[in-house]
Formats: structure tokens, sequence, C-alpha cells
């Protein structure tokens, strides 16, 4: 996970092609037709089929099923989750960094590790224990019964399970570079008088803003297309508990496939547009 | 850096993260283990060694493996082209090779259900050609599995060619050495613990991958239920005793495998010399 997380810079890529040694021509070809009909058949044809799939029955089709109630229930639940989800995160992600790369203490190495657990966990999992926490036969099952609040298959198990899911992205992002960073500039601006806020917001934070919007993003992205973990505490509940996400599979269930690739379509424009933004990101990164 | 430092911000930053980290992500994973008290040895035993979930741990492990192999195959032919040679649209296809990761996988699944159903596009020409059926098979899983793992292959291992340093190739052919020794000898034992590290990150993801596998896999008992579905049928019969003890058991058996390659790397590292 953590070397998907690193941006490469694409600039490197060109200037490494000067030193490179040649290989025979036929070598050449024959890897570079192998490496794009790879990249051709398992990416580049889901993407053009998403697309002719959304609008195989014409466009009037496509936005009869994007205006539907449940549809645009599905795209406020998303939202919502991901306006909850990313900035608890990215909060957490900056304190993280900021304990873990400018300061000694014992267990760090460990919580370093913790840290990252969620990424290691199957999504599926993942929602499976907020269920034994808050479900009806959960730890709070009945307290929570009694007093009359849904958790599970209800908005909240969504939020929780999201968070979960989505809680290394920013502080995997920030832990390395701020490590690398070091502490001089900030002990800098510390012992000229600043205090502790002001040099947060004047010296690390232009520092690592790059790569904390790289972060927010790849956060944001899974919180708004995770499927797995909020399939399991969701319920399904059309109008109510179904996330963008869940309502694809609900349509495509159906044999409802105009309705399911059109929102399947909102979902992969979300993922184009990350991408856009990613390769962007790393060419600021690179160039700083 | 150390604790003399005129750092400010220790105590609420580190408070911060302890309370947050235990909240959202310890104390939930930790009612796994607590539920898994509720079963006697003999009761997980039974459940464990149920046919249907033996089938779908053989399953979810063959076509994980099978999967970040090929993956890694194509996905380390894809970055040395990447890294090493010009070509037109190269810039895109760097762009592209995110694509998985970025696609929610519900998404991904309908889309590669679509493809390779027997009536879909490539389907139906597998069928007619080779005779082949992918979707409703292991085969399928196979398919969505690869999908999931480019990223994790591509994005490990072109780092480490592109930091490769191109002296001590240029050393060894003018040393009279072939391209296909500089290769084998040189390059290959660099990149591999890059390439075992991209390996073990899509075969991790590819056992617990949910999304993706489901429809395609057509989830026939016996053939092509992975274990992550046993564990979502369990809850939905409010069977949570089960579905923890399955959920646990997949996730010791990942963390060891995980442990294990781990070591592989540690003993490839220092016959390399890289330690």
């Amino acid at each position: 996970m953590n070397a998907i997380t690193q941006p490469i810079n694409p600039a490197k890529l060109v200037a490494r092609q000067q030193v490179a040694l040649q290989d025979a021509d036929w070598v050449r070809w024959s890897l570079i037709v192998i490496a794009v009909s790879f990249i051709s058949l398992f990416i580049c044809l889901p993407l053009g089929l998403v697309i002719f799939q959304a609008f195989s029955k014409g466009v009037v089709a496509y936005w009869s099923a994007l205006s539907q109630a449940d549809t645009l229930a599905a795209i406020n639940l998303t939202l919502l989750t991901a306006l909850v989800t990313v900035p608890l995160n990215t909060v957490f992600g900056v304190a993280a960094a900021w304990a873990i790369t400018r300061f000694d203490f014992k267990g760090k190495s460990l919580l370093t590790t913790l840290i990252d657990l969620p990424f290691s966990v199957s999504p599926v999992i993942s929602g499976l224990i907020f269920v034994l926490l808050f479900g009806a036969e959960g730890w709070f099952g009945e307290w929570l019964m009694a007093h009359d609040v849904k958790i599970i298959f209800a908005v909240p198990g969504i939020i929780l399970a999201t968070l979960f899911i989505t809680f290394p992205f920013v502080a995997r992002q920030l832990i390395p570079l701020m490590q690398e960073m070091g502490t001089q500039e900030e002990e800098a601006a510390l012992s000229l008088g600043a205090g502790g806020w002001k040099t947060f917001w004047a010296v690390t934070v232009p520092n690592i803003k790059w790569a904390l919007l790289y972060g927010v993003l790849l956060c944001n992205a899974r919180a708004m297309g995770e499927f797995g973990a909020v399939s399991v505490v969701s319920g399904h509940i059309r109008g109510l508990t179904n996330t963008l996400p869940l309502h694809v599979e609900v349509n495509y269930n159906d044999y409802n496939i105009v309705g399911a690739f059109a929102s399947a379509s909102i979902l992969a424009a979300l993922a184009v547009v990350t991408l856009i933004l990613k390769s962007a990101l790393e060419w600021k990164q690179g160039n700083r | 850096m150390s604790q003399r430092s005129i750092m400010p911000g220790f105590r609420p930053s580190l408070g911060f993260t302890v309370i947050y980290l235990s909240l959202v992500v310890l104390i939930p994973l930790s009612t796994l283990v607590f539920k898994s008290f509720e079963l006697n040895w003999h009761d997980y035993v039974g459940i464990i060694t149920n046919k249907r979930v033996l089938s779908s741990f053989r399953v979810s492990f063959s076509t994980a493996l099978v999967a970040a192999l090929i993956a890694s195959f194509f996905g380390f032919i894809t970055a040395w082209v990447l890294v090493r040679y010009s070509f037109i649209g190269k810039r895109f296809f760097h762009a592209l090779i995110d694509f998985p990761f970025a696609l929610p996988t519900a998404v991904a699944g309908i889309v590669l259900a679509t493809i390779f159903q027997p009536s879909g596009f490539l389907g139906k020409l597998l069928i007619d050609t080779l005779g082949v059926q992918v979707a409703f098979k292991p085969l399928g899983i196979v398919m969505a599995l690869i999908f999931i793992s480019i990223p994790f292959v591509v994005r490990t291992v072109e780092p480490v060619l592109l930091e490769f340093e191109s002296n001590m190739e240029e050393a060894a052919s003018s040393l009279g050495a072939t391209r296909l020794q500089v290769f084998c000898k040189i390059i290959f034992p660099n990149v591999f613990p890059a390439l075992l590290t991209g390996f073990a990150l899509a075969f991790a993801r590819g056992v617990g991958e949910y999304g993706s596998v489901i429809f395609i896999a057509g989830n026939i008992p016996y053939i092509s239920e992975i274990v992550p579905l046993l564990i979502v049928t369990k809850l939905e019969q409010y069977d949570e005793v089960g579905a923890t003890a399955i959920a646990l058991t997949m996730l010791v058996i990942s963390f060891v495998l995980l442990l294990l390659i781990n070591v592989l790397q540690l003993w490839v590292r220092k016959r390399s010399g890289q330690l």
C-alpha cells in the first residue's frame, strides 16, 4: 500500500531513458507490445465499457437513471460520508505525523505499525468488527436498543466503517515526508520567538501541503468508493443506507443495467478526476 | 529529535493519536478476538473444517496466489517498459496504472463481469475460440484479482528500476556480458526484493478482496465462493460467531504468509548484499 501512495515524478521517467543501455529492437518492441496490450486489456477496456454501457440506451435513459430519487439519495449519502470521514482522518494524520516525526518516545515503531493495520484487514472484516460492536448481538447492542440509537444498518455505521478503511491514508503520506524534512526550520522559527501554532501554520504546513493534499485525495477516493466494509454494515435500504457503490450493486442485481452503469459512471468519473489531480500533484511534488 | 526538544505539542498530538487510534481501529478490531472466546476449540474446529468453508479458503488463497503471480510477471514488464523505453502515449499509460486503485471495487466488479460473462465482449470470444469460460469460475476471480493487483506490482517495482544505477550495467557490458547476462545477474537480483514486496501486497489484497470479485465469481459453493463472501453469508444468517471464526482464521493465515514473505525478502536482500 505504501508503494502505491508514494508519488513518482513523471519527469524522472524522461530523464531515465537517456542513460538506458539499449536493448535490441525486437526485445524493446515486443516488451512494449506486451505491456501496452496488458494495460489496454485490463485497464482501458473496463474504462471504455463503463461509458459505453451507461449510454447504451441513450442519453435520456442515462439522465433519468441518474435523476431518480434513490440515486440522488445515494449520491448525498456518499458525499456526507466523505465529508465526515476525510476531515477527521486528515486531522488525525497530521497529529500522528507530528507526534511520530517530531518526538522520540517508547513504542513509536509499534504505533507506526498499528496505524497501517486497516490496510491489511479485508474490507468485509472491517465491516464485521462494527457489527460485533454495535449489532443487535454486539457489545453495545442492548444498550443501543434500549436507547433507540441505530448504528448498524444506519448512517453512523457506514461512517464508522469508512473511517476505519480510510484511516491510514493521510498519516502514511505525511510520516515519511516529515521524517525526511527534519526539524531545523521549525526549530529556527521557535527559537526566533514564534509560537507553536504559528510555527505549524507558517513553517510546517507550507512544506507539507502537496503531500497533505495527495493524502486527502486518496483518502477521499476510497471514502466515496468503499464497498465491502460499507456493504456489511449498511443493510442495503434503498434511499436510506445505500451509498453510490451499493446503489450500483443493487441495480446490477436487479438487472437494471443502465441504472447500474449510470451510477458507476459517476464513480468512474471520480476515479478519473482523482488520477488527473494525482498526476498534477506528482508534478508539483517533483518540482519542489 | 529528543524529548528535550523545544518542539511544542508532544502531549496533545500523541494523546489525540493514541485515543483516536484506539477508538477507530484497536477497540473495534479487538472484538474479533473477544468474540472468538465465546467458542470452544471443538466448535471452532467444527466451523473451520466444514467442507464449504475449506473450499472457500482453497478458492480464495489459490486464486489470489495465481493472480499475484501473473500480475507480478506482467507488472514487471510494464514497469520495465515505462521506466526504460519511450513510446507514444507513455505518459498516458503511466497515469492509467493507478486506475484500478482509484476505481471503486463495485464498479470494477460489474465491468469485469460484463466483459467476461458468456455473452460479453471477451467472454464470448474466449468461449468461441478457446472454449474457455471465465465468468462464474475460479478463472473469473483470477481475472478480477489481476485487475486490482496491477498498481501494487508496477508501483513497487518502478521506483527501484528508476533508482537503479546504470554504471553497474555499463561495467558489466564493457567487461563483455551479454544483455541477457546483465539482466539476469545484475538487474533482476537488484529488483527482485521490490518485486517480492509487490507480489506480497497484491496477494494480501487479493485474499481479502470482495467488491471486484463477487459479480464475476458467480459465488457457487465449493467452486467459486470466496472467504469474504462466506463471512457476509454467515452474517446474513445472524451467525456472528461463525463469521468471526472464519474472519479470524483468514486474518491469521494472511499475517503468517506476509511474515514468511518478509523473512524471505530479508534472506534475498542479505544474499544479494543489499543489507
